[in-house]
């Protein structure tokens, strides 16, 4: 079999079109759903139980129910239950900005609950307010831990934003589905899909690795000097 | 030894020969079953029904074969066939030049048109020339979907994964009309009365055919000898009255 290259140049220009919008859709929910998860991540490691139960509830739904079924009602079912009517941009970003929370709070959680529990008590020792622990002390290293699962849950939604398709959203894959139903050429079409999808997660990925590089740089610059200070002191000593 | 290695390949050539020729007498058939009247799922037996489906097991006896339903997407039907999945495609599939050049059809079986069917209180739109600056709302890869994409001036023709979800697109307001087969529609509207309705006559004359791969000659002259006998001997207008016509 023979693959049909006029008509994989002909279709770059459509595909071209779903990446767009699937790149959109995908940073916009990311960036969504890293605010909320964030605040839901936090709030499931509130002493107050009420707070934490809220978080886990939403955690609990938008992880156990299928991102399918999400988008379905959010687009659906709004209109006769609240009254709410939401364009299909507008319900594609909240299906997938609520689904990425979900799990974007758990990578924040388990990413502060790697902290060593020292940590805290060296900074409540050194006379440190609960704030400035978490801000200065926790977080920071916290942070650096959850770049790598981040960039996967990036790499996820991406890929998972095909779903949108169903409430009639031309994303990458949907473009690539309107031109077989006309040409009946699955293997070209979905191949060049495949392609477009690797370079934009390849895309992520290397954002991923330097913003890790970038962070441990700072922090083997901190260490560097540490080491450099405790030379002196050794130097100094008869 | 020798004899006996002989026996035994000759015995296994048996075995895979008659296993071909039972497999043979399978006629696997694609069908995207979401599509009443003509193809669906029974809610109460789990069987799939409808005017195809019925008219193929008809043929099928007929042409002294057994049916094998295998239910896909629509968006992946003729490719499925094409890969060998299926035998033949039956599935309120219109005759199209585009199709006709990817594969072989039998005879006509069935003759339809698109319609336009929009909000049962919607005086607005009377001929697909007033869908223009309207949101129309079809199912992927149908003829509907490319009879949307013919009229001048559509605001967007939205392409949904399945007929009902075109419909429920236009009953939330998210669609002006749904252009789709007439019997779909009269089905979605004798399912839901009172929400939709149906705009006019047909805009369009179209004929379903049951899709082979190319090349497959001897079973596209069954399958038409097989669809004349039915039409010959009262078995098509006894089916078209159950199942389109409801009686």
């Amino acid at each position: 079999m023979g693959l049909d290259w006029g008509l994989i140049v002909r279709s770059l220009p459509a595909l071209g079109q779903g990446a767009v919008t699937t790149l959109t859709l995908t940073v916009i929910s990311i960036s969504l759903g890293l605010v909320l998860g964030t605040v839901i991540g936090l709030m499931r490691l509130a002493r107050i139980w009420m707070v934490g139960a809220v978080a886990s509830a939403y955690v609990w739904f938008f992880r156990g129910t299928p991102l399918l079924i999400q988008l379905f009602l959010i687009y659906y079912a709004m209109p006769p239950l609240l009254g709410i009517t939401l364009d299909r941009w507008q319900a594609g970003i909240i299906a997938l900005s609520l689904n990425s929370a979900a799990y974007i709070a758990e990578i924040v959680r388990a990413g502060i609950q790697s902290i060593d529990v020292g940590q805290t008590e060296a900074a409540q020792a050194l006379g440190l307010t609960k704030f400035q622990t978490a801000w200065f002390i926790i977080l920071p290293q916290a942070f650096r831990r959850i770049i790598p699962p981040l960039g996967n849950e990036f790499i996820l939604l991406l890929k998972d934003s095909s779903l949108v398709s169903v409430i009639a959203l031309e994303e990458l894959l949907r473009a690539g589905q309107l031109i077989v139903t006309r040409t009946f050429k699955p293997v070209e079409i979905y191949a060049l899909i495949a392609i477009i999808y690797l370079i934009m997660t390849s895309a992520i990925s290397v954002l991923v690795t330097f913003t890790e590089r970038w962070l441990r740089v700072e922090t083997r610059g901190d260490q560097r000097r540490t080491r450099g200070a405790r030379g002196v002191a050794r130097a100094g000593a008869p | 030894m020798r004899r006996g290695l002989i026996v035994l390949l000759l015995t296994l050539a048996l075995v895979v020969s008659a296993a071909g020729a039972a497999a043979a007498q399978t006629l696997r058939v694609g069908v995207n079953a979401a599509f009443p009247p003509f193809e669906y799922i029974d809610d109460e037996t789990g069987e799939y029904v409808g005017f195809d489906m019925a008219l193929i097991r008809e043929m099928a006896a007929r042409m002294g074969m057994e049916v094998e339903i295998i239910n896909t997407a629509w968006d992946g039907i003729i490719p499925g066939l094409l890969a060998g999945h299926y035998d033949v495609i039956i599935s309120a599939m219109t005759i199209t030049n585009e199709r006709a050049q990817a594969v072989d059809f039998s005879d006509p079986y069935f003759a339809t048109g698109q319609v336009i069917v929009v909000h049962a209180g919607d005086d607005s739109i009377q001929t697909p020339a007033d869908l223009a600056g309207k949101v129309v709302a079809v199912q992927i890869g149908t003829t509907g979907h490319f009879a949307a994409e013919r009229i001048e001036g559509v605001a967007s023709v939205d392409h949904y994964q399945f007929a009902p979800e075109a419909f429920l697109a236009l009953k939330t307001g998210r669609a002006d009309a749904v252009v789709v087969d007439e019997l779909v529609a009269i089905q979605e509207i004798r399912a839901n009365p009172g929400e939709l309705k149906v705009v006019g006559q047909p805009f369009t004359v179209e004929y379903y055919g049951i899709a082979l791969r190319k090349g497959r000659e001897d079973l596209l002259r069954a399958i038409n000898r097989a669809l004349a006998q039915v039409r010959a001997d009262g078995t098509y207008d006894e089916l078209y009255r159950t199942w389109i016509l409801g009686e």
